[in-house]
């Protein structure tokens, strides 16, 4: 048995040397069980290696394909062909991966946590075993744990998904052009993907079985879906994948996809150079021995519930992110929760995650950024005739010149008419929709009312002045 | 005169954002309204159609240059993106002005077409004051039409200025009046001025590959955060404009060239140096538009050391019935937002019942310089001079532009907030790119009085560059080093 540990971290991740800032002795085991396809990457998780990061570059070069053509409106010439070299962008987005996953392994251990690169799972109370890569395994115990295993994609169930296609997992490190793509699923990872992908001049399909971005506003839910197929991305609504063959061999192969009506008995058939499954995530809580300790999980999704101060039904067990029921799936979500539950631990402090209006942006080829109750949630909870809507469509400056997508973007806030039309709900659908809707989040933590709103002056020219 | 009644229940004079948007307000109260808009020739000749300033040879123009040059950057970053572009890559000046000219005109032709829809008759007349109720309008032509009107709001604003007494300044420079409105590059320019305007057109002109020099006098950016301004002036340096600093010119000439050469006094060494330009660019500052208004005749007071007009709280002159707004007002922030603000209350207390006053506090505005800087509230300097226990938050993070290793830029974050236990926010600063997008919500957000604290249980979004400031926590106090690399 190796040394009592004031506190370990099993399969942790970024914002966790906080313990160790107290003095704490910390132990982080973190492990990436390989993909299907045999992908794995360094310390980090989701974000840095398989999620925010690399999306958020690969979204860039998308960003920066419609750039190229809107400069040449601006005055600048060169030639008419330009192309996208797949190859160049993802080891430029590799390389940067590979330097977060250095700087976390040198923070880690500047801030003396012990670091290992092993597979954790409980074994008993206070205990874990971590196995790493060549099945070597110890045991280590621990005053508490946290649990911050994350998740991974969800594959359909049917034949030939695991062996024939990717999932965002492999997306973003593919050692070749993925080529003519079909895109399965309506969730963000799926629109966000699709949206680079043919950003950089793929052609891409996206296949739906309902609705887009369940759980988002329908309104701009739809309006996204509107922008991307005007941009070229052809939908194939309410069909599921019911096998994936392979018809050829390759880097990339070509395969044939046999796909089922939702909503009677047609069969359709296509071709694709590359299948990317964005269904959804399931969290990594069912082999970690959390039944040797009593971890109650929701059996159906996987989910640990906690209280909250991040605590599971065993007083020392405490888990934060994905894996958290009811809670956002969110990088500074987990961040935040994390940091602030050291703190309550070993410094005293009282703060708790305020997981109320916690802003998110869905970086879409036409960006949406959000805070608070959808359009849909705000009725529901406080009755049509309580709410007020203020909406509006606008032209970014920038888009005026190259003549292109007038009166697609748009603007709304939703305000409580019976609280002083606070504002309960920010809605933002443009460039830069991050940028501009992290402001408006602190000013809804302030409980901010339209009257305040209106007295606020916009900057002009930008986006967001059309919010005020 | 007493006794015939005022043809118009409201006259405003100048059609700029303030003008516009006070007339088109009152008009929806169902009252007779008209403007008058006349533009001066620029003394190289430049004019321009309806719309004020920020349409025709401000924030619009400007901001249109500015995205150009960023999109040089831009194909730069493309490269690195895995965009194979063929070398070389250049710049026309011609394609893009013509570009910014055609959509300036379609709103100069917008808001003629605006002012009809809601029934404001529009005047291309230059006014002048014959009494308190009565206006003299001239057009271009020199045809004459007296229009007799209850209330009158001035909103004639400002022109840019000309170092008079520096020989061949007049002849021989341009001023943004000009530039914008160029038919051919500008070539190599000196741009003369520490303001935002000399440092946002010095930033473009790099930007789409000009040889460009700045020319000041004494610090950038006076009365911005000079630790802010000292940023933007280093980052356009490592950009490539060229600065000569605490310089002033003594003469322009014209060579045979047809260059135009300058001498400038440099204070530092007390040497005199000269160089030769293509294009010489005026931006020491702007003046009221008020000389062709005949303001004594009806005693309107002017500031005596600017020359802008007096008003009081509700925008109203010494004379009873005559307000002003916008640049031409004394005290005022010279921002198209808060002119529009400013016309749109009036109207709504001079017609619809309201007793609303304009809250000129917390105005946020940004700089569009290649590497923007947007704020809202109090700098550094100005906390200091209000002896405010405050704190000074910052964090500098290195190059946000991950994929380019070439490139070192330090963006920086800062928030001042008063020291005592509940820390309201009273400045917020952000160097970085879209720093306007930033900074707007923020802006509210300090109207609502929001806290640190306030700030710091706000969740981030990831990744921006914005959810920085959620994070902010290193005081200047402390002395720790405010640098952050990578993620």
């Amino acid at each position: 048995m190796k040394n009592l540990l004031n506190m370990l971290k099993v399969n942790g991740m970024l914002g966790n040397s906080e313990a160790a800032k107290y003095e704490k002795k910390v132990m982080v085991l973190d492990f990436v069980t390989p993909t299907p396809l045999g992908n794995s990457w360094g310390l980090g998780g989701t974000c840095v290696n398989v999620g925010c990061i690399p999306k958020k570059l690969m979204h860039q070069a998308a960003l920066l394909g419609q750039a190229l053509e809107d400069s040449r409106k601006f005055g600048w010439q060169f030639t008419e062909e330009v192309k996208h070299n797949w190859m160049t962008m993802t080891e430029s987005v590799q390389n940067y991966i590979g330097s977060l996953n250095w700087g976390y392994r040198v923070a880690l251990r500047e801030k003396k946590v012990t670091y290992e690169n092993a597979y954790g799972e409980f074994v008993g109370p206070h205990t874990v075993k971590a196995t790493n890569k060549r099945g070597v395994e110890k045991l280590y115990t621990a005053e508490r744990f946290l649990i911050a295993t994350g998740e991974r994609p969800r594959y359909l169930g049917i034949p030939g998904d695991k062996e024939y296609c990717i999932s965002s997992d492999d997306l973003f490190s593919l050692p070749y052009c993925p080529g003519k793509t079909l895109v399965v699923g309506a969730s963000y990872v799926a629109l966000e993907c699709a949206g680079f992908l043919a950003g950089l001049g793929l052609d891409v399909t996206v296949m739906v079985r309902s609705i887009l971005l369940r759980g988002f506003d329908q309104d701009i839910a739809n309006k996204i879906g509107e922008y991307m197929e005007g941009h070229g991305i052809n939908f194939i609504r309410e069909f599921v994948p019911i096998k994936v063959e392979q018809i050829e061999e390759g880097t990339p192969g070509r395969l044939k996809v046999i796909a089922k009506s939702t909503k009677g008995n047609q069969i359709i058939e296509g071709e694709y150079n590359t299948v990317l499954l964005a269904i959804g995530r399931d969290s990594c809580t069912r082999k970690i021995g959390l039944d040797k300790v009593g971890v109650q999980i929701n059996e159906k999704t996987g989910k640990i519930p906690v209280n909250d101060e991040e605590q599971t039904n065993v007083p020392y067990i405490y888990a934060v992110g994905d894996i958290l029921q009811d809670k956002l799936e969110l990088t500074p979500v987990a961040i935040q929760a994390g940091r602030l539950l050291v703190q309550r631990l070993y410094a005293g402090a009282t703060s708790k995650c305020d997981y109320v209006n916690v802003p998110t942006t869905v970086f879409t080829p036409l960006e949406y950024g959000a805070c608070g109750y959808s359009e849909e949630t705000a009725v529901e909870k406080f009755g049509e005739e309580n709410i007020e809507v203020y909406h509006s469509h606008f032209w970014p400056l920038e888009w005026t010149v190259p003549s292109r997508d007038n009166n697609k973007c748009y603007a709304k806030i939703i305000c409580n008419i019976q609280d002083n039309e606070r504002v309960i709900g920010f809605h933002v659908l443009g460039p830069n929709a991050g940028e501009v809707t992290q402001g408006f989040a602190a000013a809804i933590k302030c409980g901010m009312t339209k009257e305040q709103l209106d007295s606020t002056i916009g900057i002009h020219p930008v986006c967001a002045e059309v919010c005020v | 005169t007493a006794a015939a009644k005022p043809f118009y229940d409201l006259l405003v004079i100048g059609g700029g954002s303030g003008g516009l948007a006070c007339a088109k307000e009152a008009a929806q109260f169902g009252r007779k309204v008209a403007v008058l808009d006349y533009v001066e020739p620029s003394p190289q000749g430049t004019k321009w159609g309806l719309g004020g300033t920020c349409v025709n040879v401000g924030c619009i123009p400007k901001k249109l240059m500015h995205q150009a040059a960023l999109l040089g950057s831009a194909l730069k970053d493309a490269q690195h993106y895995g965009w194979n572009i063929a070398q070389p890559v250049h710049h026309t000046w011609s394609l893009m002005a013509q570009a910014v000219q055609n959509y300036v005109k379609s709103l100069n032709w917008g808001h003629r077409v605006q002012l009809q829809d809601k029934k404001v008759k529009y005047f291309n007349m230059k006014g002048s004051f014959s009494d308190p109720y009565t206006i003299r309008g001239l057009t271009k032509a020199g045809k004459e039409t007296v229009v007799t009107a209850e209330n009158i709001v001035i909103a004639t604003g400002g022109r840019p200025k000309y170092p008079t007494h520096i020989a061949g300044a007049l002849e021989y420079g341009i001023t943004s009046d000009d530039l914008f409105w160029l038919k051919k590059s500008p070539g190599k320019t000196l741009v003369v001025g520490a303001s935002y305007v000399s440092l946002e057109c010095a930033g473009f002109l790099t930007g789409i590959g000009l040889d460009t020099t700045v020319m000041m006098r004494s610090i950038p950016l006076r009365g911005f955060d000079q630790q802010m301004a000292s940023l933007v002036t280093e980052h356009m340096e490592s950009y490539g404009t060229k600065f000569l600093k605490r310089c002033f010119p003594t003469k322009v000439e014209k060579l045979e060239s047809n260059r135009l050469q300058v001498t400038w006094k440099n204070t530092d060494l007390g040497t005199e140096e000269t160089d030769s330009f293509d294009t010489v660019m005026w931006a020491v500052g702007r003046a009221p538009d008020t000389e062709a208004l005949n303001l004594e005749a009806v005693g309107v007071k002017t500031n005596s050391e600017t020359g802008k007009i007096v008003v009081d709280a509700s925008e109203a002159t010494s004379v009873p019935h005559i307000y002003a707004i916008g640049d031409i007002t004394e005290g005022r922030p010279e921002l198209t937002p808060t002119a529009i603000a400013a016309g749109k209350l009036l109207a709504q207390r001079l017609f619809g019942q309201s007793s609303e006053l304009m809250d000129y506090d917390n105005v946020p505005t940004t700089v569009f310089t290649p590497l923007e800087y947007g704020c809202v509230g109090l700098s550094e300097e100005m906390a200091d001079l209000g002896a405010l226990q405050f704190h000074l938050i910052q964090l500098h993070a290195l190059s946000l532009n991950v994929l380019r290793k070439d490139l070192y830029v330090m963006y920086c974050f800062q928030v001042v907030c008063l020291r005592e236990r509940e820390q309201r926010i009273l400045g917020l600063h952000f160097i970085g790119p879209n720093a306007g997008e930033v900074i707007q919500g923020f802006a509210l957000g300090i109207k609502c009085g929001a806290t640190y604290p306030q700030l710091m249980k706000t969740i981030g979004i990831h990744p921006t560059c914005a959810e920085e400031i959620t994070k902010l926590h290193i005081t200047k106090r402390s002395g720790l080093d405010a640098t952050v690399t990578g993620c």
